[in-house]
Order: C-alpha cells, then sequence, then structure tokens
C-alpha cells in the first residue's frame, strides 16, 4: 500500500500539470483552425463554439483571389532549407576550431563571436540593407539566404557539446595518422549529432519564422516567405478573423506536418545524448 | 618538422573559420561599422550624409521616450524571465522522469515554438479581442470583467508577456530537457542508495548541475528581451500610448517611418551598450553559482 501511494500521487500530479499545460498550449491552434472554417457570423458569435455549425471553405477561396499563398510557401521552404544546411556546416566547422585547437587569441575571438550575438540584428538592420544594396543583393533569393548562413548562438551551442568529447578520443586518432578533416568528419561530427539536431532544427524554425529582414529586403510578391505574406493578410482583412485564421491555418498546417517528421530525428538526438551520459 | 606540423595546424584553422570569418565581416563587422559612421550624421537616407558629431547621442540621451522604452523592457523581463524559466524547470523536471506519454507532451509543448511570431501575433490578438476573444469569454464565466487587453495602457504589456511565455516556454524546457540527459545516472543510483529522496535529489543534484543550461537560457533570454520587438510591433505597434514601446520598436521606426537614420543609428548604439554592460555582469557574477564540474 505504502509502496502504491508513493509512486500513484506524485504521478497523478505529474500528469495534471503537465495536462493542464498541453492544453493551454494546444488549445489557441484548435481554436485557429476552427475559426478558420467558420463564415464571418459565426466566427463573433457568443458563446464561442469549438466545432463550427456549417463548415465552410470560402475564406480559403477569398484568400487566394489576393494572395498566392501556395508560392509564398514553397519560398519559405527553399529559403529554410538552404539557411539550415550551410548553417550546420559553417557552424559545426567554427566550433571545432574553439572547443578542439590551442593557439593563441582563441579566447578573444571567439569573445568576438559571442558579442556578435549580443548585437540585436536590428541594429545592423539598416547598414545591412545598404550593404545588400550595393551588392545588389536586394530583392533576391540570395539577399534572404546570406544574413543567417552563419550564427554565432549555433557555434556556441556545439561548442558546449563539442567540449565534452574526450580529446583522448582525438588524440588517439590523430596518433593513428588521421588528418584534422577525418576527426572532423569521423569522430566529432558523429558525436555532435544531438546537438547538431537540435541546431538544425532551431535554425530550420529561426528562418521560417523569419519577419523583419524579408519585410526589408523583399520587395516583390514572387519573393515573399509565409510570414512576411502573412502580415500583408492582416493589412488587408483587420478584424476578419475568419479570414485571418484560414491564412495562419494554411501557414501552419504543412510546417506542423514537416515538424511531426523532424520531432522523431530530434526526440531520437536527445536519447542518443541519455544514453551518452 | 615541427614547425611544418604547426604551420599545418594554423591552415586547418583557417579553412575551419574562413565561412564564419567571411560571414562575420561582411554581415556583423562591416555593417557595425557603416552604423558607426552613420551615427555621427544627420541622414535621411536620400540626400547627403551632414556630420553633426556626438548631437545623436545627446538627444537620445535627452528624449523622454528613451526612458520609457527602457522602462517598458524591465516591465517586460520581470515578468517574463521568472514565468518562462519557472514554468520551463518544472515542465522538464517532470518530462525528464520516465512518465508514459512523455514523448506526446513534448510534441505538445514544442507546438508554438515552430509556429511564426507574425501567426502566433494574429491569433493572440484575436483570444485577446475585448469583445470577441475567448479570453474575456472565459474570464466572465467566473464573474470577471476582462480589460480590453491590447489597448489598454496597463494590460497591453502583461498581454504581451502572456502571449511571449506561451510561445517560449517549450522552447526552454527542451533546452533544460536536454541539459538533463546530460547529467549521469550514476549520481542518482548513489543519491537512492544513500536514500536521497526526490526533492532532495533535485536541489543537491538536478540543480546544480543544471547551472550551466540555466545560465545559458538566462543570457539568451535577457538579450531577446532588450530586443523585443516582432510580437509588439504585430499585436500593438508599440501603442497604447506608448506602454509597449520598445528599444527596438523605436529604432525601426525612426529608420524606416522618420527616416532619422543618423538618430536610429546613435539609438543602437546605446541598446549595444546596455546588453553589452549586463551581459558583462553576467559573465562576472556567474562564478558563483554556475557548477561547471565534470558531469
Amino acid at each position: 500500500m505504502k509502496i502504491n501511494k508513493n509512486i500513484l500521487v506524485p504521478n497523478l500530479l505529474t500528469y495534471t500539470i503537465l495536462t493542464v499545460a498541453a492544453v493551454t498550449l494546444v488549445f489557441p491552434f484548435l481554436w485557429m483552425i476552427s475559426g478558420a472554417f467558420k463564415d464571418a457570423l459565426e466566427v463573433v458569435k457568443m458563446p464561442p463554439q469549438l466545432l463550427p455549425n456549417r463548415f465552410t471553405f470560402e475564406n480559403f477561396i477569398e484568400i487566394k483571389k489576393y494572395f498566392p499563398i501556395e508560392k509564398f510557401f514553397i519560398n519559405s521552404v527553399i529559403v529554410s532549407t538552404i539557411t539550415t544546411i550551410l548553417q550546420l556546416l559553417f557552424c559545426s566547422m567554427a566550433a571545432f576550431v574553439f572547443a578542439k585547437f590551442q593557439f593563441r587569441g582563441r579566447e578573444v575571438l571567439f569573445m568576438l563571436y559571442l558579442i556578435t550575438l549580443m548585437i540585436p540584428k536590428q541594429v545592423t538592420l539598416v547598414p545591412l540593407f545598404i550593404v545588400f544594396s550595393k551588392l545588389r543583393l536586394a530583392d533576391t533569393f540570395l539577399g534572404l539566404i546570406l544574413p543567417d548562413i552563419f550564427s554565432a548562438f549555433g557555434t556556441f551551442l556545439l561548442r558546449q557539446h563539442m567540449l565534452t568529447i574526450p580529446d583522448s578520443f582525438l588524440e588517439a586518432a590523430y596518433i593513428d595518422g588521421a588528418s584534422y578533416l577525418k576527426v572532423f568528419t569521423k569522430i566529432i561530427l558523429p558525436l555532435s549529432k544531438p546537438a547538431m539536431a537540435t541546431l538544425g532544427i532551431f535554425a530550420f524554425m529561426y528562418s521560417w519564422n523569419s519577419f523583419l529582414w524579408p519585410l526589408i529586403i523583399v520587395n516583390s510578391k514572387e519573393l515573399m516567405t509565409l510570414p512576411l505574406g502573412l502580415s500583408k493578410l492582416t493589412g488587408r482583412w483587420a478584424t476578419e478573423w475568419n479570414i485571418l485564421m484560414a491564412g495562419n491555418t494554411v501557414s501552419f498546417i504543412p510546417i506542423f506536418i514537416v515538424y511531426i517528421f523532424a520531432q522523431k530525428y530530434f526526440i531520437k538526438g536527445l536519447t542518443l545524448g541519455g544514453n551518452k551520459g | 618538422m615541427v614547425g611544418d606540423k604547426k604551420g599545418k595546424k594554423l591552415l586547418v584553422i583557417g579553412a575551419f573559420l574562413l565561412p564564419s570569418l567571411l560571414s562575420m565581416a561582411l554581415f556583423n563587422l562591416l555593417p557595425i561599422l557603416i552604423s558607426a559612421v552613420v551615427s555621427l550624421t544627420d541622414w535621411d537616407m536620400l540626400g547627403k550624409p551632414k556630420f553633426v558629431g556626438l548631437l545623436n547621442y545627446i538627444n537620445v540621451f535627452t528624449e523622454e521616450k528613451s526612458y520609457i522604452a527602457i522602462f517598458n523592457i524591465f516591465k517586460f523581463l520581470i515578468g517574463y524571465i521568472p514565468l518562462v524559466l519557472g514554468l520551463g524547470l518544472l515542465f522538464a523536471t517532470l518530462l525528464n522522469r520516465n512518465i508514459k506519454g512523455a514523448k506526446v507532451f513534448r510534441g505538445m509543448f514544442f507546438i508554438p515554438v515552430i509556429t511564426s511570431w507574425v501567426a502566433v501575433s494574429i491569433i493572440w490578438k484575436w483570444l485577446l479581442n475585448g469583445n470577441t476573444g475567448i479570453i474575456n469569454y472565459v474570464l466572465s464565466l467566473v464573474g470577471v470583467q476582462g480589460p480590453v487587453w491590447l489597448s489598454d495602457f496597463f494590460w497591453a504589456m502583461p498581454a504581451i508577456i502572456m502571449a511571449s511565455v506561451w510561445k517560449d516556454v517549450g522552447f526552454v524546457t527542451i533546452i533544460l530537457l536536454s541539459g538533463l540527459a546530460d547529467i549521469s545516472n550514476d549520481y542518482y543510483e548513489a543519491a537512492k542508495i544513500d536514500g536521497a529522496n526526490t526533492i532532495n535529489q533535485f536541489f543537491k543534484i538536478t540543480l546544480p548541475l543544471l547551472t550551466p543550461t540555466i545560465y545559458f537560457i538566462l543570457v539568451i533570454s535577457l538579450i531577446n528581451c532588450f530586443q523585443l520587438f516582432d510580437q509588439v510591433m504585430v499585436m500593438t505597434g508599440g501603442g497604447p500610448a506608448g506602454s509597449t514601446s520598445t528599444m527596438v520598436e523605436q529604432i525601426f521606426k525612426n529608420a524606416f517611418k522618420n527616416y532619422r537614420m543618423g538618430f536610429a543609428a546613435a539609438q543602437s548604439w546605446i541598446l549595444f551598450s546596455i546588453i553589452f554592460i549586463i551581459t558583462l555582469v553576467m559573465n562576472k557574477l556567474q562564478k558563483r553559482w554556475v557548477n561547471y564540474e565534470d558531469k
């Protein structure tokens, strides 16, 4: 009896807290999706109803009249994918150096990298726009991608992880005559998988959610990403929640599906890290 | 032979750092230099920049708006940081207990994080709407007349804090979970043999060994607080009556709406100095509480 009580009570409490949290975090999305299928009258009806009485697809047709939302989606996929791959590559290369090489000025250089982390993106926004205009990169895909191909945050994250890889692993490989490149690709990268997965997810999300930079660098509708396109939506339909939620849903469902697949890899990465410990 | 090896090593270091150094130089340092020069000028982006010395900086310090923005940032972080870190710690600890369904919970917690701030802001604008918002409807069920959140001078900032904690708590939880995963099970086995209970284990093992992760989250969150922009821009535009106006929001408006490029650049530099000082202080203080022992 006593043992049962000891296990049951904390478990019940755990489940209660986690369930309340999960419902709070997920409900707004259910509300958004349900709102996307309501008509203009039902969406503001009080008391509110979770499911619409009459499902309507009109909101989606209304949006497509003015906004090529499928084009925004493709643009977001292209920009985010390229950004993520490059960022993983360049950050892991830098992190390797800062974690596993001894040389003069290493700490100063790493501090310099971290200082840029403290500079708000918005501080360099205007001059960055000037630089990109001069390089004729304004209103191009390259202009959208380039500023985020490297991140000090990612380097910091990977370096912290690489510090936990024992130096003896590397020394053994060097004695066996392995090159730096080989040590990087055969030891450092495989052992950094959990951290790489974490950074990959964050880099993709960051790029996918990026709003301010696209807003400044992109002019033509052909190059707009989803957040930018969505923000234009609010300009047209200020408080027509059914139409706004339809737009939100279109942007949410695809990334949500991607997330379900990516999450498996993400959790796998985390459990790998757990087993290692 | 030794010198040759050393030369090769330096070459390798250079090659591995090249992409990041180039990116830093072109997209960080160069814009910073330009920004520094522009901050000493009066420039509307069209005409020729006029050198004015430190006038822009003096003007930033004499403008009342600047102090309102700093005050607003502190309003935000006093609510945001304890909430997001406290809840994140709670959820991460519970999720780490190997309960059934932990993966499902973890998956749900992360949904707000994967969604763009634009989409989240639009959803929250609706949830917080004075008349048709579901939050005020729920409040009315328990007999409370909810405010018009985002249009209310006092409640606009708490509303933005609420939305921000809601969006970010999953991120903080996942980072803390990865920190927890790095803690060796041996510690807990040893503690169990010694007869330590769960609460003791949390304060004597988990929390001390988690301090590097917590420090990391604190630094990132604090910097993010000072960079507060997206949600403010979409949800309130800095209003009502400047009650959610932030430093970055003012920089953005001065640069792209009022075309006071020099003034905006000076504001950026002052913002950077504030963030820099706070980070330095945190770095100094970390030795007192962050535990860097081998895990």
